[in-house]
């Protein structure tokens, strides 16, 4: 299969990606890893009149921390997260993300900045960023702003991006002590989308008591869905059997699958609740010092 | 096989209407290549059909099986996924680059050694999956073997003899590196 013809543009900055993508008024998409991208336009389901290749634009991978924020720049590869010792410390949900992402090939180009704003349901990226409380850095013709990906994900496929903005950072709150966070899906088939997939982030108190807690959803619903609910029964409440276990029964409740060829309803309402407790004991386990 | 050798020559252009050509020069096997394209060729069509290397297959054209991997700056991918004009400044490395002055690569031996393949599709992407996973990691379990492979589908299943193969690699390089041996 071969993509319908299309004006190929490789800019050096982020001003002229911006200008390209104004120039084409929505008509040109952004070529980052380009794993998603590509297979829908052999498939016709995307037909863009150019791309804008934001490859050769220089200092836009990244992984650092600054300020009070992790900094991860959009064109930094699934595997750049996966090798990263500072990932794995400090915000081991990402490894744990990176490593079921598709499989090794594809990782050596997807993008973060591309799994985040592509806004597939089925995308392991965004329950994390909700779970995170991450944001992102978009950037367009009247200079930068900064959304919370909690206000992000509108529909499948549809993010408050507009189609003249170019994500370039996402920023993530910088890890604290006693803060726990982890990602675990199910699929059906190596390397495939999740039947189901949770996310979660706590960080406890001196007391050992949650503070704040994350929850999020993968491929469950048209977006990636944050059970705002389940993280808030957390709050405040030892991370003991039954309060873990109430938060999972909330992240079931939350989540609002269609069936299909993954699996159905039912089955994945039901893995939800499985997956997000497994999370729940991974990261608090992480907050409390282990593994 | 000895393609690294020979002078590689663009065979046929592929701009045929629609978007403006680009210009791609990239480096294949050691050997500088330049052609025009048209933007929406992908990097495997570039590699087969531009270049004359068909060594590297297309299987399921949807960056499921891996059949179509080579090595872009050295890094294993999926060229039926990645165009051509991306590819340009870059190394690309395909299956006929492993082979050095007439002789198989220790991952090549391998495969013939333990059988590595049953009816040799998936083989040239395996390769060269194997080959950048021995570069970083010499000596892989069973385990590690399969995790790296995991792009690259076998429809024969003949996976248990591609891990040892793999494994066997990783030895003779591991006993050659001494000699200046590469993978």
């Amino acid at each position: 299969m071969i993509p319908p013809p299309f004006e190929y543009y490789a800019p050096h900055s982020v001003d002229e990606a911006v200008a390209l993508l104004r120039r084409f008024d929505g008509e040109a998409k952004v070529l980052a890893g380009g794993h998603s991208l590509i297979p829908l336009m052999k498939l016709r389901l995307a037909q863009p009149t150019a791309l804008v290749d934001i490859n050769r634009i220089p200092n836009l991978a990244y992984i650092r921390e600054e300020g009070n924020h992790l900094r991860i720049g959009a064109t930094t590869r699934t595997n750049d997260l996966l090798e990263s010792a500072l990932i794995r410390k400090s915000y081991p949900i990402l490894t744990d993300a990176a490593q079921e992402i598709a499989d090794p090939l594809v990782r050596n180009l997807g993008t973060v900045g591309g799994n985040v704003c592509h806004g597939d349901p089925g995308n392991d990226l965004p329950a994390c960023m909700l779970a995170l409380g991450a944001e992102v850095v978009a950037v367009g013709e009247k200079g930068s702003r900064t959304l919370p990906v909690s206000d992000f994900y509108k529909d499948t496929f549809v993010t408050s991006l507009e189609p003249t903005e170019l994500l370039v950072e996402v920023r993530i709150p910088k890890a604290r002590p006693h803060q726990g966070s982890a990602y675990h899906k199910i699929e059906k088939r190596a390397g495939d989308f999740a039947m189901a997939g949770a996310a979660a982030n706590l960080v406890l108190d001196a007391s050992g008591k949650v503070e704040s807690a994350g929850i999020a959803l993968t491929n469950v619903g048209p977006t990636a869905i944050l059970a705002s609910a389940a993280g808030g029964s957390l709050v405040g409440q030892a991370p003991d059997e039954a309060h873990l276990a109430h938060a999972a029964s909330l992240a079931r409740d939350a989540a609002q699958p269609n069936g299909d060829l993954r699996g159905p309803v039912e089955y994945k309402r039901a893995m939800a609740a499985v997956l997000a407790r497994r999370v729940l004991d991974r990261a608090v386990a992480r907050a409390q010092g282990g593994a | 096989m000895a393609a690294s050798a020979r002078p590689i020559a663009p065979a046929a252009s592929l701009t045929s209407g629609g978007a403006p050509a680009v210009t791609v020069r990239v480096t294949i096997n050691g050997s500088p290549v330049t052609a025009e394209v048209e933007p929406r060729t992908l990097l495997v069509h570039f590699l087969r059909e531009v270049v004359g290397l068909t060594g590297t297959h297309i299987g399921c054209d949807t960056s499921n099986c891996g059949a179509c991997t080579v090595h872009l700056d050295g890094k294993p991918v999926k060229s039926c996924t990645v165009l051509a004009v991306q590819a340009n400044g870059r190394e690309v490395r395909t299956v006929e680059g492993l082979e050095v002055g007439g002789k198989l690569s220790p991952v090549q031996q391998a495969f013939f050694e333990e059988h590595g393949l049953q009816c040799g599709f998936c083989t040239p992407g395996m390769m060269m999956t194997a080959t950048a996973l021995l570069a970083k990691n010499s000596n892989p379990t069973d385990a590690e073997v399969r995790d790296a492979i995991r792009g690259n589908l076998c429809r024969c299943t003949g996976y248990v003899n591609i891990v040892k193969a793999i494994q066997l690699a990783g030895k003779k390089m591991q006993s050659a590196a001494p000699a200046g041996g590469s993978p």
